[in-house]
């Protein structure tokens, strides 16, 4: 039984199927959500950023990977844990940190908070925080792409605990049986919340051995290889393309920090951070693009720019007014009011 | 000008929305081949095909969710859950995921969408599927909440709720499926957010919903007859938006207010109309508000048990007469 996707790594070299644009794009992407989720822990630490926070810190190449092969047009459906996949979207570090801090210039103008980061404008279609509740939004979205004729194809991101509710499964079912074109991608990240996913499920590995219950692949990628996800979702949704249904993919990664903010997680065992962090996915990509030959000045380049712009943006953030309390009662109805009676 | 029954007047009222938007889709349990099981969709699989009227898996969550995906990306779906008890096991959607995405999105988002359901008692069905969960909807800030009383408000309602931009629980009542009424030819499009006074009158107002509302209608024939009582009947229709003007403009004519709600009887929707009414209208009542409802107790099976906690035309009309003192 194969355990790791034999569709990565592939041929390698800069002139691959991937490329040095795509590369650099997607490390590109990485280094943006790495340098974005550590500042948002800063920013907590120093009490900017309020209310809670889940971060991608340590999985950020599933979130390059799957936003590198997606198209304009593509619909990204994320949970709580949704900040990289707002960022690989494309979304502005400063809209998501303006969020995050509750500021005006955030996202939602802070109505959302960081748990439900949306642009619709770059294909992100909300971030859930009730589990499982967007597999079956991603499957009525896909079912519109199906009915239209449109060609566009709706990537739903859920973690391993999310594996163990009822919507998982019957979202699986529905979007089988509809062969709609959406990919569901099990960001398995070892971790519940604070209990080890292996304590609290029936299989191995939570998404893909429950793959062929609903007649699909059974799919595992190395989700700290961007180009394994990238090659992995690149052939979802070529198949989801063609009309031939859904895909589900368990991306294994490791977040660094805890669950949320509140979390220290000292439920983990000695070293087994350590050990993940040898394979931190930025670190291994770096190398990747050194040893095919990218000049360390490019790589450092983006790293410097990378850093300016979250820079340049925590300040636009600092400086940025609260939200106007005419803003509460916007938006409860379509007619942009809250009235509920005459 | 034709008679239809309200099960009939569900199917005309779909069909009239799919033939007018070819964005508007159907889906749910049993509804597309089968025609569904309260037959209230029998023809639209024939008459609009596989792509627009779908069956689906007993997924309720997947049918909730599905639709709000398709609304929120264009298509303007209505979804059946069969039984209203079965909201259940899909909440999440109708408190967490339709009513708050635009305004958790600062508008960026938007939810289209029906959920049509078979509500309310007198089946014989229990506990579990009998109940009014009208109220379970009108507490969540986002959404519309309708329930319509006859076959013509039925196709103008659901009219409203399908091209109406925001989502909608349209609430069918099982126990008036059979039931049947007069229903114009034509097109039928009616506004939510608006009562119907059915019986004017001087003495009392009486507010009903859905099943409620031939029973009132009946109470205040048997007061009137049999005790000289002139009742105004209000058909309030539609808890969200609520027509709070009409229900006024009744109660400054009557100075009296019954409520008469099938809900068991805690956080009913009467309680929240009797609010108001004592917050903006105290001094035009010559008396307390009563709400007439059914108990706070889960709904016994048998029908001799169920047509004791269901308000009955009796117990309005005793209700009403003990009220007033005649």
């Amino acid at each position: 039984m194969a355990t790791v996707n034999d569709r990565a790594p592939g041929p390698a070299g800069l002139n691959d199927d991937i490329g040095e644009q795509k590369r650099l794009e997607m490390y590109r992407t990485q280094v943006v959500i790495r340098e974005a989720e550590q500042r948002a822990y800063d920013l907590f630490l120093q009490n900017l950023v309020k209310g809670t926070s889940h971060l991608s810190l340590g999985q950020e190449a599933v979130a390059a990977g799957f936003a590198g092969a997606m198209q304009t047009g593509d619909l990204s459906f994320c949970t709580y844990r949704g900040h990289a996949h707002t960022l690989a979207r494309g979304v502005s570090v400063e809209k998501v940190l303006g969020e995050l801090m509750q500021r005006d210039n955030g996202l939602m103008r802070g109505k959302g908070g960081s748990m439900h980061l949306t642009s619709a404008e770059h294909g992100v279609m909300g971030s859930y925080a009730i589990i499982g509740a967007h597999l079956p939004i991603a499957c009525g979205a896909a079912w519109r792409a199906q009915y239209k004729g449109t060609k566009d194809v709706a990537t739903c991101f859920f973690g391993d605990g999310t594996t163990n509710i009822g919507a998982f499964h019957e979202a699986l079912n529905f979007a089988a049986i509809w062969k709609l074109p959406v990919v569901f991608v099990c960001e398995n990240n070892l971790y519940m919340e604070y209990t080890p996913i292996g304590d609290v499920t029936a299989v191995p590995h939570p998404a893909a051995d429950r793959a062929s219950a609903y007649g699909l692949e059974r799919i595992i990628v190395d989700g700290n290889d961007a180009d394994a996800v990238y090659r992995t979702a690149q052939a979802a949704y070529a198949k989801a393309r063609a009309g031939d249904g859904p895909s589900l993919i368990e991306c294994l990664t490791y977040r660094h920090s805890g669950h949320s903010r509140a979390d220290p997680a000292k439920y983990r065992p000695e070293g087994e951070l350590d050990r993940w962090k040898l394979r931190d996915p930025i670190k291994i990509y770096k190398e990747r693009l050194l040893q095919f030959g990218v000049p360390e000045k490019t790589i450092t380049d983006i790293d410097t720019d990378v850093r300016k712009i979250v820079d340049d943006a925590t300040e636009a953030c600092k400086a940025a007014p609260n939200p106007p309390a005419e803003i509460i009662t916007t938006d409860v109805y379509a007619d942009g009011g809250w009235a509920w009676r005459n | 000008m034709a008679e239809l029954t309200y099960r009939d007047a569900v199917i005309r009222g779909i069909a009239q929305e799919m033939e007018r938007d070819p964005d508007v889709v159907f889906l749910g349990e049993d509804v597309a081949k089968a025609g569904g099981v309260f037959k209230a969709t029998v023809g639209l699989y024939e008459q609009f095909g596989p792509l627009r009227v779908r069956d689906t898996p007993i997924s309720e969550q997947a049918i909730m969710g599905a639709a709000m995906g398709a609304a929120m990306t264009g298509l303007k779906p209505i979804a059946e859950i069969m039984f209203s008890d079965f909201f259940a096991v899909c909440f999440d959607y109708i408190a967490n995921e339709f009513p708050k995405s635009r305004y958790m999105s600062n508008g960026q988002l938007k939810c289209p969408l029906v959920v049509r359901t078979g509500n309310g008692g007198g089946s014989r069905f229990g506990a579990q599927h009998s109940q009014s969960v009208e109220n379970w909807c009108m507490m969540i800030p986002g959404l519309k909440v309708v329930a319509p009383s006859s076959p013509v408000d039925v196709i103008g309602l659901l009219a409203a709720s399908v091209r109406d931009p925001d989502p909608v629980i349209f609430l069918e009542h099982k126990s008036l499926y059979a039931t049947k009424g007069e229903v114009p030819d034509g097109e039928i499009v009616d506004t939510l957010g608006t009562a119907k006074i059915l019986r004017p009158g001087k003495d009392a107002t009486i507010l009903a919903l859905a099943l409620m509302v031939p029973r009132a209608l009946e109470a205040a024939e048997r007061l009137k007859a049999e005790h000289g009582i002139d009742c105004e009947v209000v058909d309030v229709r539609s808890l969200v938006p609520l027509d709070t003007q009409t229900i006024l403009g009744s109660v400054a004519k009557t100075h009296r207010l019954f409520t008469v709600e099938e809900n068991p009887r805690l956080c009913g929707w009467g309680a929240e109309i009797v609010s108001i009414v004592a917050d903006e209208a105290f001094y035009d009542l010559d008396g307390p508000p009563v709400r007439i409802t059914t108990p706070h107790i889960p709904l016994p099976a048998a029908d001799t048990l169920e047509d004791i906690v269901l308000p009955t035309p009796q117990r309005i009309v005793e209700t009403v007469r003990r009220s007033l003192g005649s």
